[in-house]
């Protein structure tokens, strides 16, 4: 392992240091707030390492939620890593004892890095995916423990802090709002969920939410699905598709 | 909450975490196709859902009661606007949390 490669990768990963620096850093303050201090914040960013997951999880520790509700919260919150996970196969192949770490530390900014795949002249490309991989947990493991040590430090009103977690998600939303082809699958996302919460209540509505969710977009993909193939071959991707679905449930 | 239910609960998210993570290359790993649905779904579901999580951020608000959410809608819009405006993730974040920690502090008190 060359000085250089190391010097690239802390190059090429400065824009996720500084992020994951920061947003670890209020993740900590606000675990420390709700009575989970630098051991617990410590523990959350290196087994779950999934950030907006483990904003959502410090809400859900203190609203005193069930195992199956954490488990719907994590499965729905983080379901689109599968996604990152298919594109990363083909990369992956071949890494060794290397790949259970790459697969396991593959969040929204390492797949954003290592997908582009620019690896550096000379290097070893699972090397290299490694070191960006290991560099940036450690980046985010570094903001969450500043974060819980200040928390306990900073004695200003703290009040509100906790909306950075709605300022990550709105942002994101309004990112996916300006490059989606489609609206309509952020549009009834918000609209499914307000409608839950008004029936079911503040406690109850994120599962029903989520199931109508899933089930309007599975209903609605003749109208989203924008299509990949050629029209010619559309009766034979459909066929091939229906057939797939078939023999997915063994 | 009890520490060992807390812990439970962190090992369930860290477990649920993995399993997304390391599907894939399980399941998909040889020569199969991903069958269409589910790249429908990478498609269509992380639109829908990030949604949903603002909707689930805001649940506490109370349109019909003083202060009618007012503090929570003026300082989404912050966001937006200042994200719209620099389209810099942390300055939107950081602009917004600051946003509504005066209003609620200072503000609707």
């Amino acid at each position: 392992m060359s000085r250089k490669l190391i010097k690239q990768v802390i190059i090429k990963t400065i824009p996720v240091m500084t992020g994951y620096i920061v947003l670890g850093f209020g993740f900590g303050i606000l675990a420390e707030k709700a009575g989970y201090g630098v051991g617990w914040a410590l523990a959350m960013s290196v087994f779950i390492y999934a950030g907006s997951m483990q904003y959502l999880m410090v809400s859900l520790l203190t609203s005193g939620a069930s195992v199956i509700s954490t488990a719907l919260a994590t499965l729905m919150v983080n379901a689109r890593h599968l996604f990152y996970g298919v594109s990363m196969i083909e990369r992956y192949k071949g890494a060794g004892k290397k790949k259970p770490y790459l697969i396991f530390a593959l969040t929204d900014e390492t797949y954003s890095l290592v997908c582009s795949g620019d690896t550096p002249e000379g290097a070893n490309p699972h090397l290299y995916y490694f070191l960006v991989s290991f560099c940036d947990q450690i980046y985010w493991i570094i903001g969450s423990v500043l974060g819980a040590l200040a928390g306990s430090a900073i004695t200003f009103n703290t009040a509100g802090i906790d909306f950075a977690m709605t300022a990550l998600f709105v942002t994101v939303f309004v990112e996916q709002w300006l490059t989606a082809d489609s609206h309509i699958p952020a549009v009834a996302g918000v609209i499914i969920t307000v409608i839950c919460l008004v029936l079911f209540g503040g406690d109850l509505f994120l599962i029903p939410s989520m199931f109508l969710i899933l089930t309007c977009l599975l209903a609605g993909r003749g109208k989203l699905d924008t299509p990949v193939k050629p029209p010619l071959s559309g009766g034979a991707a459909a066929a091939d598709s229906a057939l797939e679905r078939g023999n997915g449930h063994d | 909450m009890t520490d060992t239910r807390a812990a439970i609960l962190i090992a369930v998210s860290a477990i649920v975490t993995a399993l997304l993570r390391f599907l894939p290359f399980l399941f998909l790993g040889g020569k199969r196709k991903t069958p269409e649905f589910i790249t429908y779904l990478g498609k269509v579901l992380p639109f829908a859902i990030i949604g949903m999580l603002v909707v689930y951020c805001l649940r506490g608000i109370t349109p019909l009661v003083w202060p009618h959410g007012l503090p929570e809608l003026l300082a989404v819009a912050a966001v937006v606007l200042l994200h719209l405006w620099r389209r810099n993730t942390l300055i939107s974040i950081a602009g917004g949390t600051v946003c509504y920690m005066i209003l609620i502090q200072f503000v609707f008190r």
